[in-house]
């Protein structure tokens, strides 16, 4: 009996690989990291020209050395013969991650109850698994800037790369927060409210986030001085950046509006990004003369007035550059963020040039968010958080064949290449 | 006396012209142009010229006299972009009073006055089908428009020799405004088949109740009682009779696949589906048995029935031989057809001709006008693009369009604001940080629980 169980066992103990192996088909490809030495690309470095025949050799997350003649080592190589080293592409305001299917309020996280809840984080609600995240990943946009939205304080945002299991595995260094500056514009053509109403509504606005503002400036002062203070989670996270400590994003977008925008921020000595901006061009001087930095887009979207040149919104990030703004680009989209580089390619087009426009979603980005020391261009000691492509990325046809984010090398797939994989030939076809 | 009677003649002529619908007509001779004809393959250095309308020569060292010449050496030359799926230029989009509304005509609400007409032609649009929204399963008919910019009349833009067309809509759309906005069928899949079956076995009843009442009035000293006009199941009956294109808003596989197979059995072959986001899926029943898809070359995501998308659609369409074009649905989108298209050699490389077939000769196939505009041949209309770079490049921007040989857009030429009617009550005109898009859902917007998205997204 005991040599028929121990029979059983050995049969069970022979069969159980057999078993699993048999269970299912294929292999999941992981994001892995390691030693790679990427080689023969030219290396479109952004802040130090292109290197031709150039390699870049990536260890433990960061980039190692930029160069002709760089020996691979243990590291493993990739040929990149007739390719392209672009560092990661940044998006300066999207919902990426904060919703799963638009039309869904179950899977809208992006917009919380209120009108000043700026405490509420980006960060904590970004979804690391949302399918959308590797249908952007592989077009070369590898970090966006996650951005709640609706009423005057609606949260703050949160900088994450394309790569990870948490929030925390994802953050990319910058959080700030984020102001919907009182405006005197409608908020879309279904906006039927009277000329006058619209004024109203704007002076009531105005007075109301001033009125927050004394609120907070005054918490920060008492905070400061160390006094004892009822716990007010709001007023909390607006403290911090009367004290300077988080940037203030100001999304808006007619030209008065930036305008009034820009002489509050004066007022108020608040560290402060512009955002959304579509009227900037009306007024890219006043802007520049001000020294703040603009986050515009999407470019492919309508002018904002009627009476407006057809090409208003492409032409507005060149026209603010060439006054001396420092642009970035965002699609302030969710699972189309894949277009950021169309939207560049468009500004481009249009008057900003195609040097500006990489500057714009890759190394303006990463200094108006901070981190130009780690990332937004191509150097030896920066995050290896880059890809490879056949071309110019701005351009329609390009096709991109690696994409590293924090040295992780991410699978080159997703929902939407599989399901091109599995039907592209269906089987069966028309007759089963 | 008469002088006065000459003045009364001539305001009777002035008046009298634009009821005529004679549209005007240009000539023009483009040089030197690398002219794209998608139907013939690439021509580098050739001349194109346009007569009265129609290109009536394309060749090299063409010459005309008495005719603008436009040389457009080291740019390119391409048809008319055409959309099949808009609702720019339309005052009202649904008539969602009830789940089949085929006797609506969208040719009623044509509205010249629409900026966005010519901000299409600034993208290289010449004809866009303007239609019905997606409220119900049987929407109205749509009317196909040529962009002739600037006229006051509505019916100037109506593209008189395209066939009669109609939206159909399945999904979620017809079932949350009928079903779940107001309690009657369809809610589900299973009832937008049934009302599209059951107006069809209605049509033919009807059309049997005409024929039993013509042979009736053959006998002699008959004098039968005539069945009641109906014109909403007169148009199902000319939808039988092969009189009147379906254009069907479409999402999933399963949904396609029934409308097909109704269609099969009521020996309907004029279908196109539209949207179409899961149409990949039924690849091969498209190819086999309609006038294939007209799609969105990337959007997904927006509501639950276009999770399960891929932006290779397009690609897959194409290489599994389905008749595939690519529309816009959008007042924005609509300018840049060329660069949506150009997005199928990024998702699934198809070559240059495939991407250019996706905006001119394919749509106009899906709109039964293939035999007068979607390719540049000679004897088709003179609807035209002069790009500067080749406009699958991200980097292309059109810098002439003309529809029947008559320049609308001209980049160098034309004054910033282009607007042909303002605001009457407007002291200071309105800035709008988002236009809506003119989308399927226009009007219908009540109906939904969470209003407030439509503020700034879309809603197709």
């Amino acid at each position: 009996m005991k040599k028929f169980n121990s029979i059983i066992y050995l049969l069970a103990l022979i069969l159980l690989p057999v078993v699993t192996q048999a269970q299912f088909d294929g292999e999941f490809i992981k994001p892995r990291n390691g030693k790679f030495l990427l080689q023969n690309a030219t290396v479109v470095t952004v802040t130090k020209g292109e290197i031709k025949n150039g390699s870049v050799l990536i260890v433990n997350g960061k980039i190692e050395s930029v160069g002709t003649n760089i020996s691979a080592g243990d590291a493993e190589v990739i040929d990149c013969t007739g390719q392209y080293i672009y560092p990661g592409l940044f998006d300066g305001g999207s919902r990426l991650g904060l919703v799963e299917v638009n039309s869904l309020p179950e899977t809208q996280d992006f917009a919380e109850i209120g009108q000043v809840t700026p405490n509420m984080r980006a960060l904590v609600a970004v979804n690391p698994n949302s399918v959308a995240i590797p249908v952007t990943r592989v077009s070369g946009v590898t970090t966006t800037l996650a951005s709640p939205s609706g009423g005057l304080f609606p949260g703050t945002a949160a900088l994450i790369n394309l790569n990870g299991y948490t929030g925390d595995q994802m953050y990319a260094g910058f959080e700030g927060v984020i102001l919907n500056f009182p405006t005197s514009a409608r908020r879309s053509t279904w906006d039927r409210r009277s000329e006058e109403e619209v004024k109203k509504d704007a002076e009531q606005a105005q007075k109301n986030l001033n009125e927050i503002w004394a609120k907070a400036t005054k918490y920060h002062e008492l905070k400061s001085s160390e006094a004892e203070l009822t716990f007010y989670p709001e007023m909390d996270q607006l403290a911090k950046v009367i004290s300077g400590d988080l940037p203030l994003l100001v999304e808006v977008n007619a030209a008065e509006d930036i305008l009034s925008a820009i002489k509050w921020i004066e007022e108020k000595k608040v560290r402060a990004i512009l955002t959304g901006v579509a009227e900037g061009w009306r007024v890219a001087d006043k802007i520049a003369q001000a020294k703040l930095p603009v986050i515009t887009g999407p470019m492919l979207s309508i002018p904002t007035r009627q009476s407006d040149r057809f090409d208003a919104a492409y032409t507005n990030p060149g026209k603010l550059a060439k006054a001396g703004v420092k642009v970035v680009i965002r699609t302030n989209d969710a699972e189309n963020v894949r277009n950021l580089p169309f939207n560049a390619g468009f500004a481009a087009a249009y008057g900003m040039g195609k040097e500006e426009a990489l500057k714009a979603v890759t190394i303006n980005a990463a200094e108006v968010f901070g981190i130009a020391d780690k990332m937004g261009s191509i150097e030896a000691g920066k995050d290896a958080t880059l890809f490879v492509s056949s071309g110019d990325p701005f351009e329609t046809r390009t096709q991109v064949s690696h994409v590293f984010i924090d040295g992780y090398r991410v699978p080159m797939s997703n929902r939407h290449i599989k399901l091109y994989q599995e039907f592209l030939e269906r089987s069966p076809g028309l007759e089963k | 006396m008469k002088k006065l009677n000459i003045f009364i003649a001539a305001i009777l002529t002035l008046v009298w012209i634009p009821t005529q619908g004679q549209t005007n007509k240009g000539s023009v001779l483009i040089k030197n142009a690398t002219v794209l004809t998608v139907t013939n393959g690439t021509l580098e250095d050739t001349d194109v010229l346009v007569e009265n309308g129609i290109i009536k020569k394309i060749g090299k060292g063409l010459s005309a006299s008495n005719v603008t010449t436009i040389d457009a050496k080291g740019k390119y030359l391409m048809p008319g972009i055409i959309d099949a799926h808009s609702h720019v230029a339309l005052d009202a989009v649904n008539e969602a009073t009830a789940p089949i509304t085929s006797e609506v005509q969208m040719a009623d609400v044509v509205d010249p006055f629409d900026v966005g007409l010519y901000r299409a032609l600034a993208g290289g649009v010449t004809i866009s089908h303007a239609m019905h929204g997606s409220a119900n399963a049987i929407g109205g008919q749509n009317i196909t428009l040529k962009h002739r910019y600037g006229t006051y009349n509505p019916e100037d833009l109506y593209m008189k020799e395209a066939p009669r067309t109609i939206k159909f809509a399945l999904g979620e759309n017809p079932t949350r405004v009928h079903g779940r906005g107001k309690n009657i069928q369809p809610r589900t899949r299973m009832g937008v088949e049934a009302i599209i079956r059951n107006g069809f076995n209605e049509a033919l009843q009807y059309k049997k109740s005409w024929e039993n009442y013509n042979t009736a009035l053959k006998q002699k000293g008959a004098t039968p009682i005539p069945p009641k006009h109906d014109a909403r199941l007169q148009t199902l009956v000319d939808i039988l009779d092969g009189k009147i294109i379906i254009h069907c808003h479409s999402y999933r596989a399963d949904e396609i696949y029934a409308l097909i197979n109704t269609c099969r059995d009521f020996g309907i072959t004029n279908i196109v589906f539209s949207h179409v986001n899961e149409g990949f899926k039924v690849a091969p029943e498209l190819a086999a048995y309609t006038m294939g898809a007209s799609v969105f070359a990337d959007w997904w995501a927006y509501k639950f029935e276009v999770y399960y998308s891929t932006a290779y659609n397009a690609a897959i369409l194409t290489e599994n031989n389905v008749i595939t074009s690519i529309n816009s649905d959008s007042g924005e989108l609509i300018r840049h057809l060329y660069h949506e298209a150009a997005k199928t050699q990024r998702y699934g490389q198809l070559s240059d001709e495939q991407a250019l077939a996706l905006i001119t000769i394919n749509p106009a196939k899906q709109l039964g006008i293939a035999d007068k505009v979607g390719s540049i041949e000679e004897g088709k209309q003179g609807d035209l693009v002069i790009f500067d770079e080749h406009p699958l490049s991200v980097y292309a921007i059109p810098q002439m369009t003309f529809v029947d040989g008559v320049k609308y857009f001209d980049i160098h030429d034309d004054a910033d604001d282009m607007r042909i009617k303002v605001s009457a009550t407007d002291t200071v005109e309105p800035i709008f940080l988002k236009e809506h898009d003119h989308n399927c859902m226009h009007g219908v917007d009540f109906f939904f629980n969470n209003f407030g998205r439509s503020l700034f997204q879309h809603s197709h």
